[in-house]
């Protein structure tokens, strides 16, 4: 149960449990890196007009202008297009859209804007600018700098590889923010099963015992075969159940009718002991 | 609906029926939100919104106590989940929460820092009067504090004439990009935020690199001053200095606040303890980093633009005005939005 792990336990002002799933550190990375593309490659019209007008302008103080402008422009960009994303209902930039992400309040309360720009700006301390150091000290040729980038790259390491080492996978900005970030899986309404099954309850009819062998994990698989319907797995499971509660065939039966039956009947029983208190673990509890 | 036909049906069955139709609706009003058109709903619709959460929620609960039905359980989860994104989402637009970081949290925050802002402020014209005293001894001393690339022709060993003209020629530059990296991430940059980032290590590196920051200061001002070119370099240091100080002088101070709650956490726990600090020194920190662009705005426009001296320092009393109005006028704190 893979899945089982990132499940987390968020309650609702309401006082319900969301059993929330976070998203791991793999779409974390991917959902950054599509941002990332997205506002490079929003901004090379801007990265051209920047290259060619220094290129072109023979001004030194001209020259120093338009890099600081581009600079600020760079850094008031790659912001608000993270924060003004995240402030949106869905919260959550175009790439943990594409992955189903979005960023939440840990607390289960309200995600107040101060924590989205909390977050952010953490992004900046923990990456953008100690990587800003190194790059722009490539440039200059000093040796005394050379500590520096060593710290640098060492301090936006630790920040890189930090959500692998705690298992809310928290950035230093969820951290410091009280954010992290979830799945946010859309489903839809399936069929409800019992409903084709009860109608064949009068063909097929099942003692206290026959639906006793059985709890609630074998319904959820059965629900899962009966979903899945596959021709072969029906057959095979309908024919270990049926030596399971020693069933005699009756007239015009067939796989998919018996198993539908059968877990109608199995579904109605095992709710009716649900609300005396008591929930069937599997075939195994016997309590 | 006969009684055998309900007989028929099991409860979860019944329960499913009944509700489906609001879970349905509340499905379609998220639809609509989620491709962000909230505004597209009706006042009626966005309390009906809120209602059939709470309904869905009460479903959900009710569902798993009483239901076996997966597919229910899981939609209902994912629904809800959906409608609490919505219902306690960030209600505070972009603007006007920029707006209130500039006109409450920002200044709120330096202030709640002045103890360590002193600090560090003490600290760094400590540096500064040792490193004045020793130069203005001893020459050599210079080579110790500054290093020789960063002086760039800047030393006990240039003539008058060079100096002078260090304060109003332009500077060389080789290429763009290194224009870029004196800009910003200059020398002073890197301090500043190194002097923040290090204070996770209880603010002794923090002290170390106020400490050496000040010591360049007074052996720069030191190696000027021996000249007879005192009046000058004030003007040509502090025209933006004052603001680039200010800043690393808050940075300092927000790794001082982090260091010394991580040494003494009180009576909470470390973690939320420096937690805490975190978020308030992350502030003042947003806040340095803007003011390390105006410095460096500064620096390259009205340095090389403004060459009279008077008007040097008439710029940084502006600045030093301004900063200091801005972030110690009192004001009252502001209900939280």
């Amino acid at each position: 149960m893979a899945e089982g792990l990132r499940i987390r336990e968020m309650i609702t002002p309401e006082g319900v449990d969301l059993r929330i799933q976070i998203g791991d550190a793999g779409e974390r990375l991917a959902a950054f890196l599509i941002d990332f593309c997205i506002f490079a490659v929003s901004l090379f019209v801007l990265q051209l007009i920047f290259v060619f007008s220094v290129v072109g302008s023979h001004d030194r103080d001209g020259k120093q202008a338009i890099a600081t402008v581009f600079v600020l422009i760079l850094f008031l960009v790659r912001n608000i297009y993270f924060i003004a994303f995240e402030l949106t209902p869905r919260a959550a930039t175009p790439g943990k859209r594409m992955l189903g992400l979005r960023v939440a309040a840990r607390d289960g309360g309200r995600l107040t804007a101060d924590a989205i720009f909390a977050r952010n700006f953490l992004r900046e301390l923990e990456l953008f600018l100690p990587l800003g150091l190194v790059v722009a000290s490539g440039f200059s040729k000093g040796a005394a700098e050379a500590w520096m980038n060593v710290a640098a790259l060492v301090w936006s390491g630790i920040f890189l590889f930090f959500p692998l080492f705690n298992r809310d996978r928290l950035r230093a900005g969820d951290l410091v923010a009280g954010t992290w970030v979830v799945k946010t899986p859309k489903r839809r309404l399936l069929a409800d099963l019992a409903e084709s099954g009860v109608g064949l309850t009068s063909a097929y009819r099942f003692t206290q015992a026959q639906v006793d062998a059985y709890g609630v994990h074998e319904l959820h698989v059965l629900e899962d075969v009966l979903r899945t319907r596959d021709r072969s797995t029906m057959a095979a499971v309908a024919s270990r159940i049926r030596i399971k509660i020693q069933w005699a065939l009756v007239p015009g039966e067939t796989d998919p009718d018996f198993l539908a039956a059968y877990y109608a009947a199995l579904r109605g029983r095992l709710e009716q002991r649900l609300l005396f208190g008591k929930r069937k673990k599997d075939k195994f509890d016997v309590g | 609906m006969s009684l055998a036909s309900e007989e028929l049906h099991l409860k979860s069955s019944r329960f499913r029926a009944e509700r489906e139709d609001d879970w349905k609706r509340l499905e379609r009003l998220l639809a609509r939100v989620e491709r962000g058109s909230l505004r597209s709903l009706s006042a009626d619709e966005i309390v009906s919104l809120t209602v059939l959460y709470r309904a869905t929620l009460s479903s959900l609960s009710v569902a798993r106590a009483t239901s076996l039905d997966r597919a229910v359980v899981e939609y209902l989860e994912s629904l809800s989940t959906r409608a609490y994104f919505f219902v306690y989402g960030a209600r505070t637009g972009f603007l006007s929460r920029l707006a209130r970081f500039f006109a409450v949290d920002w200044p709120l925050a330096v202030q709640g820092l002045w103890r360590e802002s002193l600090v560090a402020l003490l600290i760094t014209i400590l540096g500064a009067v040792a490193a004045y005293q020793l130069v203005s001894h001893d020459p050599d001393w210079y080579y110790a504090f500054i290093p020789r690339d960063l002086a760039s022709g800047r030393d006990p060993a240039a003539s008058l004439a060079a100096l002078r003209r260090s304060l109003y020629g332009t500077p060389d530059f080789n290429s763009v990009l290194s224009t870029v990296a004196a800009e910003l991430f200059n020398h002073n940059a890197r301090i500043a935020i190194f002097a923040f980032a290090l204070g996770f290590a209880f603010g002794v590196p923090t002290v170390m690199l106020l400490l050496y920051n000040g010591c360049m200061l007074g052996a720069f001002l030191a190696l000027y001053f021996t000249h007879g070119l005192g009046f000058e370099v004030v003007g040509w240091l502090f025209i933006h200095g004052v603001t680039e100080l200010s800043a690393i002088i808050l940075a300092g101070a927000a790794g001082l606040k982090i260091g010394w709650t991580l040494a003494f956490p009180g009576a909470r726990s470390r973690a939320d303890a420096a937690g805490a600090a975190g978020r308030e020194a992350a502030l003042v920190m947003c806040g340095a980093v803007i003011m390390l662009f105006f410095a460096g705005i500064l620096e390259s426009f009205a340095r090389t633009l403004i060459t009279n001296d008077w008007a040097r320092y008439a710029v940084a009393s502006l600045t030093a005005a301004i900063w200091g109005a801005y972030f110690y006028w009192p004001r009252r704190r502001m209900a939280d939005g």
